[in-house]
């Protein structure tokens, strides 16, 4: 991948100056390439990544599997999408295997994700089946440990 | 009580005379500051892979807690031996010319022993890593200092040697990349210097360590030069490329007859080193490409940004091409190594090494290591910054 998209994806915030002197070019060129990526929609946003148990959040994640028929014209892309309009669905996957699409989907309540599934999701026509694990504690997500602390066990000077 | 002789007079007359590390005693200071951001650190910032701590995890549960054979487990001697024939450009006999040890530091002080007889020379090169010349000594040889320049990018060249050599000298010990000045050697370069070890029929024992350290092209070993592997002894272990400094793994690679001479001395004096990083070392070489590349390419963005920050701050400092060492000069700013680090670490709270600890040509730099965060060495790069600043104007 891009050396600087690999490291924005790690640090978004990184600064502008930073990255021009780890990648041995301008502060003008990074401005550029940056702006380039997110036009073209390589970049498409920045977030943080939070520990969100840590947070007394009203909020249940469940992670669902759905079983769909391909639609006639545009395969699964169709289904896909329209699924992925709610905004409930956090991410949508397709995915190989025993069933066609993973989603991530967020509710207040437990009932409130039920009814989403048993409501929004189950008539949807193409949708053939769905099975629903409810989220209970995260301990990565994005490539970063959730409960780890940084703490540096090396000695302050050595050879 | 009797005035009795102070145990001091029982010492071993070399051992006595022998200073503490530039390194330990600079430590000391350290430690007793608090919020300090150090660039003092000489090993990696990174965590030993997981596979390679999961695999030492299962090894323990296997109950693989028992001595090993006095060259180390054959498995891991073959896959050594593969990779340093891909890595270094030579080929080695598992069987009789792979030798496992406690880290290099055990490595390196086998092969000086195994060499040396009283008085015997021993030709390195300074600024270099603290342990040297203190380990020339320990086997009884004499050490023989060759200064490194700055305006050389702190290479060796044939003629540095020459100077140095008299009839008495035996041995060569190299190191690059290099602690602390971060040099590297280039093909044509190590050509020279091969050329002279084969005209005064030197041994040499090159300490490639950092060896998957380098920033900007391939790294060659002097064992790769024509009749070079046969009159030398490669040094090579685990604790920086694979971050596993706490393993305490190493090994030797040399002819047969060497090798044999220096397990003699592991068998009578180490035994073997630990079956646990045995057995995580073995691991550790099944993925180099991913876990090695990952870390090489975070470890040229930080040298990349501490060169263009010291370059900015009007700290000369030749580029750093290998390991993870920053030498920049600090000659022109009216105060000695020691001084300027203890200054830096009591008003800027930054660590760095008084360049003096790696020998006394060292005296005019200080060494930046960039084995921690960004985070960290951007900070550390504005206090620097500041603080130059403020000598500067004399403040
Ligand atoms: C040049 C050099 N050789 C050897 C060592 C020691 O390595 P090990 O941990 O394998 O004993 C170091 C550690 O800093 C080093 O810089």
């Amino acid at each position: 991948m891009d050396e600087l998209l690999k490291i924005l994806q790690t640090n978004a915030l990184e600064s502008r100056e930073n990255l021009a002197r780890m990648l041995g070019c301008s502060v003008t060129d990074i401005e550029k390439r940056i702006a380039t990526f997110e036009k073209s929609g390589v970049i498409r946003g920045y977030q943080a990544i939070l520990n969100e148990d840590q947070l007394d959040l009203e909020k249940v994640t469940a992670v669902i599997e759905v079983k769909v028929t391909p639609q006639r014209e545009g395969g699964f892309d169709t289904i896909a999408e329209r699924v992925s309009r709610f905004p409930e669905v956090r991410s949508a996957h397709l995915m190989s295997g025993t069933y066609d699409l993973l989603l991530f989907v967020e509710g207040r309540t437990l009932r409130e994700v039920a009814s989403f599934v048993s409501e929004r999701l189950s008539p949807l026509e193409g949708v053939l089946s769905t099975s629903t694990h409810f989220m209970l504690k995260t301990y990565k997500r994005f490539g970063v440990l959730m409960h780890q602390d940084d703490s540096d066990e090396r000695l302050s000077v050595s050879p | 009580m009797n005035a009795s002789p102070s145990l001091r007079d029982f010492l071993n007359v070399t051992v006595r005379d022998i200073p503490r590390s530039g390194i330990r005693d600079f430590f000391d200071i350290v430690t007793t500051m608090k919020d300090v951001i150090s660039l003092g650190i000489g090993e990696p910032d990174f965590d030993t892979p997981w596979h390679v701590r999961e695999s030492a995890v299962f090894a323990l549960e296997r109950g693989v807690t028992h001595y090993t054979s006095n060259l180390g487990y054959l498995d891991l001697r073959q896959a050594l031996a593969r990779y340093a024939a891909k890595t270094f450009g030579a080929e080695y006999n598992p069987q009789t010319e792979v030798l496992v040890t406690v880290g290099v530091s055990e490595a390196l002080d086998l092969a000086l022993r195994a060499l040396i007889n009283p008085g015997d020379e021993v030709l390195y090169h300074e600024p270099c890593y603290v342990s040297y010349r203190a380990t020339i000594l320990f086997a009884h040889g004499v050490p023989v200092e060759v200064e490194t320049r700055a305006e050389n990018g702190f290479r060796l060249t044939r003629a540095m040697l020459e100077a140095r050599t008299t009839p008495r000298t035996k041995v060569l010990m190299l190191n690059f990349p290099n602690n602390p000045t971060g040099a590297i050697m280039s093909r044509a370069d190590l050509e020279d210097i091969a050329a002279f070890v084969r005209e005064r029929n030197l041994i040499v024992i090159t300490d490639e360590i950092y060896g998957e350290l380098t920033y900007d092209g391939q790294h060659t070993s002097l064992v790769s030069l024509p009749g070079m592997r046969d009159r030398a002894i490669l040094l090579h272990g685990f604790s920086k490329a694979w971050a596993m400094t706490g393993f305490r793994l190493g090994y030797a690679c040399g002819p047969a007859e060497l090798i044999e001479a220096m397990m003699k001395i592991h068998q009578y004096t180490m035994l073997c080193a630990s079956s646990l990083s045995q057995k995580a070392a073995l691991e550790a070489l099944a993925r180099p490409e991913t876990d090695v590349t990952e870390m090489v390419d975070e470890y040229r963005r930080r040298r990349n940004f501490i060169a263009a920050a010291l370059v900015e701050m009007g700290l000369p400092c030749h580029r750093p091409l290998g390991a993870f060492y920053a030498f920049p000069s600090i000659a022109g700013l009216g105060l000695s190594s020691r001084d300027f680090a203890l200054k830096l670490l009591h008003e800027e709270r930054v660590a760095v090494v008084p360049g003096t600890a790696f020998g006394v040509c060292g005296e005019g730099f200080v060494r930046c290591a960039y084995a921690t965060s960004m985070r960290n060495i951007e900070e550390a790069m504005l206090r620097l910054k500041r603080f130059v600043a403020r000598l500067k104007s004399g403040a």
